[in-house]
Parts: structure tokens; sequence; C-alpha cells
């Protein structure tokens, strides 16, 4: 078996075994795909994409869903940076 | 009343009331007071998901959203290129082309950029959204606004969460004297009468999150400003008697002795 890939996802770090799409990476994280939307190296994905798309080592990851909110003082300082650290 | 349906973009709304989500205890408690409001709309924002605590509940999970019209939100954004992700972000998250657009200028007021906004609403209007616009109490910005396709405009009545109330009512009465879409009074509501008096001067519906979630309780604040709502509404809908400076007697004065 190959060696696992490092990955980040929301800004940490993660292995990930090779050949893994995005779908696996969601399954495994648990999350129901209606309900979030991923961005693969700041490009967003087509829900349909999600098993198509496989990852890669260095590949950074957004998993974002909806949260409460109402006025744009609803958590800002939890945004997601624009640019990758 | 009861065929007085709000309708923006096609959409038919029965509340005039739009509530947040935010801000909240706990996701029971944000439920509870939307039913009690009686608002069909709700804003959401859009956040990482926390991978690292996977019990952590969904909002969705609550918040239905085949009863809910859910309008995310691009809170927090302050550039036109953040504000545009997130927007593509929430419709890639979500099951609609329907934002509320907020572009801001600053964190202490959290007033709207307004020449952002317009350019981050030309932006999406071109991908397809029903860009609903967070904006200032400024006519010409609210005209400009409908001008490049908003379907709605949603002009401030004081900065969010501050509870003044409506600080300017004449820019707001000229905004909605000046565009024939829907107007949405957005942010600065503090208690019921703040609602009562946007309705009253004409506004279509009213959004609202801190005045009813930082409420000592905010349940009874949700009830509170749906009957405050439909309170003005109907006022509005009356027409209300001229102001004058002197009396003019209710009972009359022939049959007196």
């Amino acid at each position: 078996m190959a060696d696992p890939l490092q990955i980040q996802v929301n800004g940490e770090s993660r292995d990930c075994p090779s050949g893994a799409t995005v779908a696996d990476l969601l399954r495994e994280l648990d999350l129901k795909t209606e309900r979030v939307a991923v961005e693969l190296n700041l490009e967003i994905l087509d829900r349909q994409e999600f098993d198509r798309r496989g990852l890669k080592a260095g590949d950074r990851v957004e998993i974002l869903s909806f949260i409460g909110g109402g006025g744009p003082d609803d958590g800002w300082r939890r945004r997601v940076p624009t640019h990758a650290q | 009343m009861h065929n007085d349906r709000l309708v923006i973009a096609g959409r038919e709304f029965k509340s005039r009331l739009w509530v947040g989500t935010g801000k909240y205890k706990d996701f029971a408690e944000t439920k509870k007071a939307i039913e009690v409001s009686g608002a069909d709309v709700v804003t959401v924002a859009v956040r990482r998901v926390n991978i690292t605590d996977r019990s952590k509940e969904n909002l969705l999970d609550f918040i239905d959203p085949k009863k809910y019209t859910i309008l995310p939100n691009t809170a927090g954004c302050y550039t036109v290129e953040d504000a545009v992700r997130y927007a593509r972000l929430a419709r890639a998250a979500g099951v609609s082309d329907l934002v509320k657009l907020e572009v801001l200028g600053d964190e202490k007021t959290l007033f709207p950029d307004t020449g952002g906004l317009i350019e981050a609403a030309k932006i999406l209007i071109k991908e397809g959204f029903i860009v609903l616009p967070y904006t200032n109490d400024d006519p010409i910005v609210a005209k400009k606004l409908v001008d490049i396709g908003c379907p709605a405009v949603m002009p401030l009545a004081a900065p969010i969460g501050s509870g003044l109330g409506i600080r300017n009512p004449y820019n707001l009465k000229i905004i909605m004297e000046t565009v024939k879409v829907p107007i949405v009074v957005d942010a600065g509501v503090g208690t019921a009468s703040d609602a009562a008096l946007a309705m009253e001067y004409g506004a279509d519906a009213v959004l609202m999150n801190t005045a009813i979630a930082g409420a000592q309780d905010p349940i009874a604040m949700a009830e509170a400003m749906k009957y405050a709502v439909h309170a003005g509404r109907l006022a509005y809908k009356a027409g209300r008697i001229p102001r004058k400076l002197y009396a003019t007697a209710s009972s009359p004065i022939e049959g007196m002795l």
C-alpha cells in the first residue's frame, strides 16, 4: 500500500490514504455532502465532483457549512484565510 | 391582509419579519425564537466546519430548509473578492442562488463599503445570483443597486447590533420613494417600536438578529417583533392621519346644553 499523503484540511495538516477522493475525505470526517461546500486549492467544487476529484500531497481543502449568523459581526475572526498559510 | 404577500424575484414570502440565526444560546433557542417570530426567511453565515469535534450539531438539523428560505450572508467580508468567494461558497453549500451581500468598510461601525458592494453585486448578478444587498441608508446607492439588477435593497436602520433604531427616517423614506423594489430594513433595530416604525414608514420587511437574540428573553422578544411588524404593516396600509399642531375635537359640539 502506498504511503499516506499529507494534505491541509481547514488549515490543519492531515494524512489521507493515497488515491482518496474528496468524497472519501468527507466520509472519513462523517460529513454529509449535501450540507457542505468544498474548496480545493481555492477552486469551489460541484457536489458531483466530490467522488471524481482525487487528493494529492500538499492539497489545501476547505470544508464549509452554514452556521448561525445575522450581522457581519458573527465570527468574522473565524474567516477562511484568502491566502493559504 | 391575507393576500398581503411580499414578493421578491418571483418568490413569495409569508412573513415580513426576517431573522438572523446568530448569537443565540444554542440551536434549540434559535429554533424556538424563529418559530415564535413567524419568520420564513432566516439568514445564516458560511464558515469552516469544525472537523475536530464531529459530534457538533448542524444548524440545518434545527432549521429545516424545506420550511424556511435560507438566506446565506457574506458577513465578515471586507473586500469584493472575499464577498464574491463567500457568496459562491454559500451557493455551493446550499440550495439556491439567494445571497445577502455584505461588503463591509470598517470593523468598528460595520457600515457597508458601498463602492465594493456595487462592484461585488455586479459580478454576482452576472453569475446568476439573486443579490439582496445590505446597504447604507443612501438613496443614490439604493438606486444604483436596483439599476444593476438587485431585486430588493436592504438599507440599515443603524449600525449592526447597535439597537439604536432608525437613525435617519427621512433617508429611508426617500429610498422608499426612489426605488420600486421591496425595501428590507436591515440592522439596528433595538425594540418592537423600531420595527413597527420601519413598517409604518413603508418598509416591505424588517430583518433583525441581535434585537431578538440579545434580548433578556429572546423568545418573548421574537413574539413582540412578530406583532410589531404586523401592526406596523397594518398601520401603513390603513393610512395614518396627518399631523396637526392644534386639537380637533372628537365629540360633536351640537346638542350640548
